[in-house]
């Protein structure tokens, strides 16, 4: 027998089982105010729009993928090396021509061979005082200065993140000496002790041996000083977030429901600051460069021959009246870079997290 | 009210005074880490010049015994003799470069604070025209880039391209472009700060009820309205004096003048280990002073400020 897919099952008499017959269905034009006018969108795509509205930070962003791009692809294909003293060819006599060349101009044998037809890459910016080209090492130099400020604000991410969470967590005692902690190491003034942490990790530090050799003492000291100083910053942003975010009911659930810390707040809390961290983080890096630059400005940075563009503008120094471009290339690169990430960091703020604009 | 006041006073000076001990237990130990010593040089002297030397400056002893005593020196105010400053003390160096140092600092401190605090009342009188956007870009782009960049650029347009004013930092008229390049980066965080502060004062009731009982515009923005503006700008002074003194390390180097940086410069470079050290901890503890002083300022002169 065909069953009345409109008829309703024998309706016991004490269930709560609604009388279909009381509803009447819902026409096209009621249908039709329930659909979403808009696609709905997630908290990522938001942020991104907003961010895409900003023109400001979008010029920014351009100018960092320029940047990016230049220095991870221009060194694949650029005819000269960072480290190479041009002219100087082992079993010959040194060639002095090479050094101090003004932009755009070759030395001696690369003159008889452009002579002979040749085609000869220029020296855009000309060489060094020992004869290395200076477009390629102002390339590296900013290769270095990015490479630092990325890792060394992953360091801090990571270390900040664990420190402020367990400490908005656990709360109480815990919390209260932690904080201590920080506070003590917040009011070390941070650029003495990294000068020096510097000076006394460029001395004992021995690398010989291992991967880290080719990082040189003073990179590797330069992350050891993040490591040790600058998570306390975002530290306290963490823990203040934690402390909120405790709050909250779901949190009450998870723990009814027997989650663990740990589980709760990778799983429950990480994931609702993940605004606050991804923005202090971007804020963090231009800091780093700025820190790192300072250094290698001082001679305590990266380690010879490797370029950085502090220690290219501390070289430059010397020459400043016969070759001025020397300094302003570096000095300008500094402030392009670390301008650029920091109005792109206010932009990821005001994009994503309006309630921490100070 | 005084009671808390008090209480917060007490406590931030014995946190301070921790702080000071804690450097100079890191700075001490952490000088103490690197092998070789201070008589390590190109020409080495005989191990009996080394051992006599070392027996001068009291390194023979064990490195405890040797922290007591450099602890007991500095609470006389002895920072020990330079190493390779013959005859000089560490103390007697500092201060002389500090002199010069000091003189900078504060003339770039005071220029930071006035010109501040000018631009970002304007900024903020003229809120959304010309002269507030112009103000802010110039700030941001101010704010973000290091001193000695701001320095180096400053050097060679107005000594090199354009030769204005002298390069050198110890003749007539060489102190312009250090103090510039020092207060530039402390000026505009104090114009945005002023500007921020500024612009929620005038959005409140007793700037209306005095604009409507018709007080001139002009004192109802320095009478009324900048003076409920600054207290936030009084927390940044103790920063401000650290950022300036850090960077006096490096504006003093682009602009050979002969002040603590400098010292401080070539005593990293010549390996003059006690130069290091003494000139690291007065650095810092003047800093933690700074905050300190300014700190408790701010909570005695806003009393709207939570001491909790």
């Amino acid at each position: 027998m065909k069953k009345d897919s409109n008829a309703l099952p024998k309706k016991n008499p004490l269930s709560l089982q609604l009388d279909l017959s009381s509803f009447e269905k819902a026409t096209d034009e009621e249908k039709f105010m329930q659909q979403r006018m808009r696609e709905s969108t997630t908290f990522f795509k938001d942020g991104m729009r907003r961010l895409r509205k900003n023109k400001i930070a979008m010029i920014c962003l351009c100018v960092l993928i320029a940047i990016v791009l230049i220095i991870t692809f221009v060194p694949m294909f650029y005819p000269y090396d960072y480290s190479t003293q041009l002219g100087i060819t082992p079993g010959q006599p040194t060639d002095s021509s090479y050094k101090n060349l003004k932009p755009f101009e070759y030395g001696e044998t690369e003159l008889k061979r452009i002579e002979a037809g040749e085609n000869i890459f220029p020296h855009i910016f000309g060489t060094d005082s020992l004869g290395r080209d200076y477009a390629i090492r102002v390339i590296y130099g900013a290769r270095i200065s990015l490479v630092v400020g990325l890792f060394a604000s992953i360091i801090v991410l990571i270390i900040g993140t664990i420190y402020g969470s367990i400490s908005g967590y656990y709360g109480g005692k815990v919390d209260l000496i932690m904080m201590r902690i920080v506070d003590i190491i917040y009011s070390l003034p941070d650029l003495l002790m990294i000068i020096l942490l510097s000076v006394v990790l460029n001395k004992t530090l021995n690398l010989e041996g291992t991967f880290l050799e080719s990082l040189g003492v003073g990179m590797i000291s330069i992350f050891i000083v993040f490591a040790l100083l600058y998570w306390v910053g975002m530290a306290r942003l963490i823990r203040g977030q934690i402390l909120t975010i405790k709050q909250q009911d779901y949190v009450l659930a998870a723990r009814s429901l027997g989650a663990s810390g740990g589980h709760i707040i990778r799983h429950h809390m990480l994931p609702n600051c993940i605004s606050v961290i991804i923005i202090s983080t971007a804020l963090q890096i231009p800091s780093a460069i700025f820190t790192e630059s300072f250094l290698s400005f001082m001679g305590l940075g990266v380690s010879m021959p490797m370029p950085s563009l502090g220690s290219l503008a501390s070289e430059a120094l010397g020459g400043i009246y016969s070759y001025p471009y020397r300094l302003a290339i570096p000095a300008v690169a500094i402030c392009l870079i670390v301008l650029s990430l920091n109005l792109l960091g206010d932009g990821l703020r005001d994009a994503f997290d309006p309630k921490l604009k100070k | 009210m005084d009671s808390k006041l008090a209480l917060y006073i007490v406590k931030r000076l014995l946190l301070a005074i921790f702080t000071v001990f804690l450097i100079i237990t890191i700075t001490f130990f952490v000088m103490k880490a690197i092998p070789g010593g201070p008589f390590l040089s190109e020409k080495s002297p005989s191990p009996e010049v080394t051992a006599a030397l070392e027996a001068k400056y009291g390194l023979d002893k064990p490195v405890f015994e040797q922290y007591i005593t450099y602890l007991k020196d500095l609470l006389r105010g002895d920072f020990g003799p330079s190493i390779k400053n013959r005859g000089r003390q560490v103390i007697d160096l500092i201060m002389e470069g500090f002199a010069v140092s000091a003189k900078n600092g504060l003339i770039a401190a005071c220029l930071a604070i006035v010109i501040g605090l000018v631009l970002g009342a304007l900024a903020a009188v003229f809120h959304d025209s010309w002269i507030d956007k112009t103000i802010m870009v110039l700030s941001t782009a101010f704010v973000a880039i290091p001193s000695f960049v701001v320095a180096t650029l400053l050097l060679l347009i107005f000594c090199i391209t354009f030769p204005i004013f002298p390069a050198n930092g110890n003749v007539s008229g060489g102190l312009v472009l250090p103090i510039i390049s020092l207060s530039l980066s402390p000026m505009s965080y104090i114009t945005r700060l002023t500007r921020s502060s500024m612009l929620d004062v005038l959005g409140q009731d007793y700037i209306r009820t005095a604009r409507a009982k018709g007080v001139s515009n002009t004192k109802v923005i320095f009478k009324h309205a900048l003076k409920n503006a600054v207290t936030p700008v009084i927390t940044y002074v103790g920063p401000m004096i650290a950022y300036i003194l850090t960077g006096s390390l490096v504006v003093e180097k682009v602009f050979a003048v002969p002040g603590l940086g400098d010292f401080f410069f070539s005593s990293i470079t010549n390996r003059d280990y006690p130069m290091v050290m003494g000139t690291t901890i007065f650095l810092a503890t003047l800093m933690v002073i700074m905050t300190l002083l300014s700190d408790i300022c701010y909570k005695i002169f806003d009393p709207r400020v939570d001491l909790s």
